[in-house]
């Protein structure tokens, strides 16, 4: 019944006509050229309000998947089994049970609105829909990446030694590029004139895009000896679009492994009153032998988006390693006696 | 003789009174629109002053921690209360003094945690105003703290949060900041004033001119005082032309002073 009510309320956001898995056809029109989407109040496409990318298509195309798109009975097919396996995370008994129950709302994400999309796979560039070969020096960073996580230990020797989520620093929502988050994939998007917002929920990070071409003048590019979690953005519009441009990473906090060489280039469409078109092209010589570019488009949700207070509420990073010292501490009473 | 002298004094005050009247009369700042038609507060914004050491006055002091010396020295401050005191119930002083005295554990902002209001708007990082009609949001560079101030369909705090929930409109020139839904976890300062989750902010922020703010605060929380106060300053644009937030993500900086002494190895 839960399940039943949740499907009808999920939006459906098709791409075009339905098309075969055939490698050789060309992708159907993304664009609905008669869209023109409502203004602001000083003239700029508006694409204020709340967002999700929350979608059940993969990045990568799975291997045994040879069509950039799924038929729209593949497509409903596979949603049905993610949504069943989402919920199957809550058997009794189970960690995923323990950790968390899908069911509620939100966790599962059929439960609330989703991108539904024909697409074998969010990268559209290569045309096999995978990541791009990793360069010499990339496997070289790879390793050393790996090599500098062994050194931390287990999850449970320290704080540190967690992923950047559990340590409620970034989570791969934020970006850039945005996207889906495994829950509460939602964004709040405010326009001004000069700047742009896009607030992420989880760990409530807002990012403020300056517009290069602005009233007061134009930005000058960032210090190249700044460097940010989350790098330093540069937007401007070319038409319809908003075409944000990201560098001065620190490479903390890696997308697909890339590094602090990494830039982004995203690009914002209103295609719909409910449906923004997202696109992003990632380069980093650093890490793969060419550039890679991926469509992962946004459908409205519902507001407001509520605080998401994660190292305040971190009990659970506390708890564990508290737990992990105190197993040790009687394992060694056990031995000593 | 003696005559003439109150005659002048009285003349003098007469006359204060009249600049003073004179002054609350003038024509006000008026501050800019945005295309729809509303004041145009856009724009990084910082305080300067000593209010996030302690809202109340105090005279210079040294650093909590000794091997900082004059870096962290605590800056004397006149103030920012109207009147002066906190009207603090007894026992809630006692708390306060207690919070003073503890603060080197005890004030959230050195675990990084969301500031709460109004401390938000006075700590020593800028933060950032992005005005829309529905939606002014207040994004600040500490930890990343952010509020929505929803300017149309306002609704009671669906939750208790640090930063609580807050409903705007506008009144002339000021926008005024109703915010209620708070928890009891944030502080008003380093040095103590805190509040319970009764607490109620009422905040103005007036444009004063091209570049400045007046930001005026009231305070009620009859579970921690025994009257609503108030608070006052001004608030400064950020004028360089490259001004930007920049990333505080201090979660990092404080994961060793949180768990480090859970580490299997612990820290040295």
């Amino acid at each position: 019944m839960r399940r039943r009510l949740a499907v009808n309320l999920t939006v459906l956001v098709t791409f075009g006509i339905a098309a075969t898995p055939d490698a050789g056809q060309a992708p159907p029109d993304t664009a609905a050229p008669s869209y023109t989407a409502p203004r602001t109040p000083d003239g700029q496409p508006d694409l204020q309000g709340f967002w999700t990318n929350a979608t059940y298509t993969p990045l990568e195309r799975a291997s045994g998947v040879t069509g950039p798109f799924y038929t729209e009975e593949e497509a409903a097919a596979r949603e049905t089994g993610a949504a069943a396996r989402e919920t199957e995370l809550t058997v009794p008994g189970t960690v995923a049970d323990v950790h968390y129950d899908f069911t509620q709302f939100g966790l599962d994400r059929s439960q609330s609105a989703y991108v539904r999309n024909l697409r074998t796979s969010l990268i559209v560039d290569p045309p096999d829909g995978r990541i791009p070969r990793v360069t010499a020096e990339g496997e070289r960073r790879l390793a050393a990446r790996a090599e500098a996580q062994r050194q931390l230990g287990g999850r449970w020797d320290s704080a540190e030694a967690n992923q950047l989520d559990d340590r409620c620093i970034i989570m791969r929502g934020a970006g850039p590029p945005l996207m889906d988050a495994a829950y509460n994939s939602n964004y709040h998007i405010v326009q001004t004139p000069d700047h742009v917002m896009i607030l992420t929920e989880m760990i409530h990070d807002a990012r403020i895009i300056p517009l290069v071409d602005r009233p007061l003048g134009r930005v000058p590019p960032p210090d190249p000896r700044l460097r940010q979690w989350m790098g330093i953005s540069r937007g401007r519009w070319e038409g319809e679009t908003l075409v944000v441009e990201t560098t001065n990473f620190n490479g903390k906090n890696p997308f697909q492994g890339s590094t602090e060489n990494l830039r982004v280039v995203e690009r914002f469409r209103r295609v719909s009153d409910d449906v923004l078109d997202y696109a992003f092209t990632v380069e980093d010589e650093t890490m793969w032998a060419r550039p890679w570019s991926a469509e992962a488009p946004m459908t409205k949700t519902v507001g407001p988006l509520f605080e998401h207070a994660c190292h305040e509420g971190n009990y659970g990073l506390y708890n564990t390693l508290v737990g992990a010292r105190l197993e040790e501490r009687r394992a060694a009473e056990a031995a000593a006696k | 003789m003696r005559h003439g002298v109150a005659a002048f004094t009285a003349a003098m005050v007469i006359a204060g009174a009249g600049l003073i009247a004179a002054a609350a009369q003038a024509p006000a700042y008026r501050a800019p629109r945005t295309a729809d038609g509303t004041p145009d507060l856009n724009g990084i914004w910082q305080a300067l002053n000593t209010a996030n050491w302690n809202i109340e006055a105090h005279p210079a002091g040294p650093s909590l921690v000794r091997e900082l010396g004059a870096i962290a020295a605590v800056p004397g401050g006149l103030g920012v209360v109207a009147g002066g005191e906190l009207p603090y119930r007894p026992e809630a002083l006692a708390k306060r003094n207690e919070n003073l005295a503890n603060r080197l554990t005890l004030d959230p902002e050195i675990k990084c945690y969301l500031p709460g209001v109004p401390r938000a708007t006075y700590m020593p990082h800028p933060f950032q105003i992005i005005q829309s009609r529905q939606h002014i949001m207040l994004v600040h560079e500490f930890a990343g703290a952010v509020r929505t101030v929803y300017m149309e369909n306002h609704t009671e705090a669906p939750a208790d949060s640090w930063m609580g929930w807050s409903n705007g409109h506008w009144e002339g020139d000021t926008l005024v900041v109703d915010t209620t839904g708070f928890n009891d976890q944030t502080w008003f300062d380093r040095a103590g004033n805190f509040h319970s989750e009764a607490l109620h902010v009422v905040e103005r922020f007036t444009p004063r001119s091209p570049d400045t703010l007046t930001y005026d605060v009231t305070i009620e929380d009859p579970n921690v005082f025994t009257r609503p106060w108030t608070m006052s300053m001004p608030l400064y644009r950020r004028v360089e032309p490259n001004a930007q937030l920049m990333e505080f993500r201090c979660v990092e900086f404080v994961e060793d002073l949180i768990y480090g002494h859970l580490r299997k190895q612990p820290s040295p």
